[in-house]
């Protein structure tokens, strides 16, 4: 419930999601009862290995991939410093070439921007187009002899793009470059088989797909130069050092298998909500445009982009009505500058600061959606009325 | 998204002195260099005080709230007054402002000011002390 006792409408799934009760009846027992250290050689150690092994199992099931090509790891952005970094550091012999887009995940950009500005790595940004998708093409043309690593996210958290990842995992594939996808946001909707994308590494967040915040995971094939990050006991097939968590593996492998049992039927009625909010708010807010792609986006995400105002300012216009939703303007980020997914795809910057993420999920009812796409005019229209920006405002030279 | 104070979410819910004057006797426009966030405002002036005072704002929930706050602050001050006006007392009138939104309340001051500068050169006998 929201501050005025009108009941809350949560839009932002991408940000993060409820853990799923029966999520957390699955993990219960590893806090209190089943807490042995999973290195551990007596029986309360071996039930803890053994719980951590059928989630690792489970997991990789999901993924078709080995149980021992899972690592387990603290979130999404440590698999993707993993995979950087581990890679980096692993390859230092063969060369310093990284490719990635300039629309990723800060976790993948700032990670990048350390190996560069710190270690001598050479960073090659291939263009997106103004849907946010990558050209294969450019990808390949790319790769020289000294590259290391590409990297491209499976779908854009921001606009909800998708990229073609399997054909740029076949390119890379084909010259001998390890492909890794920060694969964050499309866990919980989008095929993760890493035979069929033809990927070599691939990062995961238990929180995005109802699972609990604090565990991610790192999908290595086997052969894949990889150094660990962090270096201790051993644990995560030498990978990722530190004691097992246990509860959380297994609350990560319990969301993960409950997301994927029903896919798309569940993908299907997202989606419905998903267009019947693009196309209300379109037809029904004055100087609204749809971000990202028109088809090629998640299932679950609808963004846009206001003119002539601001996106934080339409996140308190919707708070105070009980709507939680994400904009990734500069003000609601706390950076000055506008959203570099956004401006990447080549919207002027004034417009792109006029952002705003309605992320749909589980709970989501045809309800919700018609309460936001009757009150988001009204909230806009305000805001706008308000803009020195907007036409009939009367402009000062 | 910044944490706000109860007074800067009534004010962006509620903003004063919205609009433009159309026969204005002062008015700037200005661009905050921090963020792109653009205000203006409009100013009536008598007797060496500001009678009346409306704004529009493109920007976030901290500039509106600060645009509102200001142009209700200097209603009825003498020149010399609101010209001294500060960001700080903007931000400390909406209850605090967080850090990295102050430059939000520095939009509204500095707007304030280049309209009274633009009109006490077109009106040097109006000058705060003459």
């Amino acid at each position: 419930m929201s501050d005025k006792g009108q009941r809350m409408i949560y839009l932002d799934h991408a940000a993060t999601t409820a853990v799923d009760p029966r999520v957390v009846e699955a993990m219960l027992p590893y806090w209190t009862t089943q807490y042995g250290n999973a290195s551990s050689i007596y029986r309360l150690g071996r039930q803890s290995r053994q719980a951590m092994e059928q989630a690792r199992r489970d997991v990789a099931d999901i993924l078709g991939a080995q149980p021992e090509e899972i690592v387990f790891t603290g979130c999404g952005s440590e698999s993707d410093n993993l995979a950087l970094r581990g890679t980096a550091w692993a390859s230092r012999q063969k060369g310093n070439h990284i490719i990635t887009t300039p629309i990723e995940h800060h976790a993948i950009s700032h990670t990048l921007l350390q190996l560069a500005d710190h270690f001598g790595y050479e960073i090659t940004c291939v263009p997106v187009d103004q849907y946010g998708v990558v050209n294969p093409d450019d990808v390949g043309r790319a790769i020289t002899d000294k590259t290391v690593l590409v990297t491209i996210m499976y779908a854009n958290n921001e606009v909800g793009t998708i990229e073609p990842i399997a054909e740029i995992a076949k390119i890379a594939r084909a010259k001998g470059v390890p492909f890794h996808t920060d694969a964050v946001q499309a866990g919980g909707s989008l095929d993760l088989n890493v035979e069929r994308l033809g990927v070599d590494l691939l990062s995961l967040s238990a929180h995005k797909f109802y699972g609990p915040k604090g565990i991610g995971l790192l999908y290595v094939r086997r052969g894949t130069p990889l150094l660990p990050t962090n270096t201790g006991g051993g644990q995560e097939m030498g990978l990722r050092a530190g004691t097992e968590n246990v509860a959380y593996m297994v609350g990560l492998a319990t969301a993960l298998k409950l997301a994927y049992a029903h896919l798309e039927e569940n993908n299907r009625r997202i989606a419905l909500l998903r267009d019947q909010l693009i196309r209300g708010v379109l037809s029904s807010v004055q100087y609204a445009h749809l971000t990202g792609h028109s088809t090629q986006r998640l299932p679950n995400n609808a963004s846009f982009v206001f003119d002539y105002i601001e996106g934080e300012s339409i996140l308190l216009g919707l708070d105070a009505q009980g709507v939680a939703a994400s904009s990734g303007s500069a003000c609601s980020t706390g950076e000055a500058e506008p959203s570099h997914v956004l401006t990447a795809m080549g919207i002027p910057p004034r417009r792109a600061y006029g952002s705003l993420r309605l992320s749909l999920g589980n709970e989501n009812t045809a309800q919700d959606v018609q309460d936001v796409v009757a009150m988001l005019p009204g909230i806009v229209h305000k805001l706008q009325q308000m803009s020195p920006l907007c036409p009939g405002a009367t402009a000062l030279a | 998204m910044a944490v706000y104070s109860d007074i800067v979410i009534e004010h962006f819910q509620n903003p004063r002195n919205v609009g433009v004057i159309p026969d204005a006797d002062a008015s700037a426009r200005m661009e905050s260099p921090v963020c792109g966030d653009l205000m203006e405002v409009y100013l009536k002036i008598a007797d060496g005080r500001i009678q009346d005072a409306k704004f529009r704002t493109f920007g976030c929930g901290a500039a509106i709230a600060s645009s509102s706050m200001a142009t209700e602050m200097i209603k009825g001050m003498a020149l010399a007054e609101a010209l001294a006006l500060t960001d700080e007392r903007v931000a400390d009138a909406l209850g605090g402002l967080p850090e990295q939104k102050m430059h939000c309340s520095n939009l509204a001051a500095s707007a304030i000011h280049k309209a009274l500068q633009g009109y006490l050169e077109a009106h040097p006998e109006g000058q705060p002390g003459k």
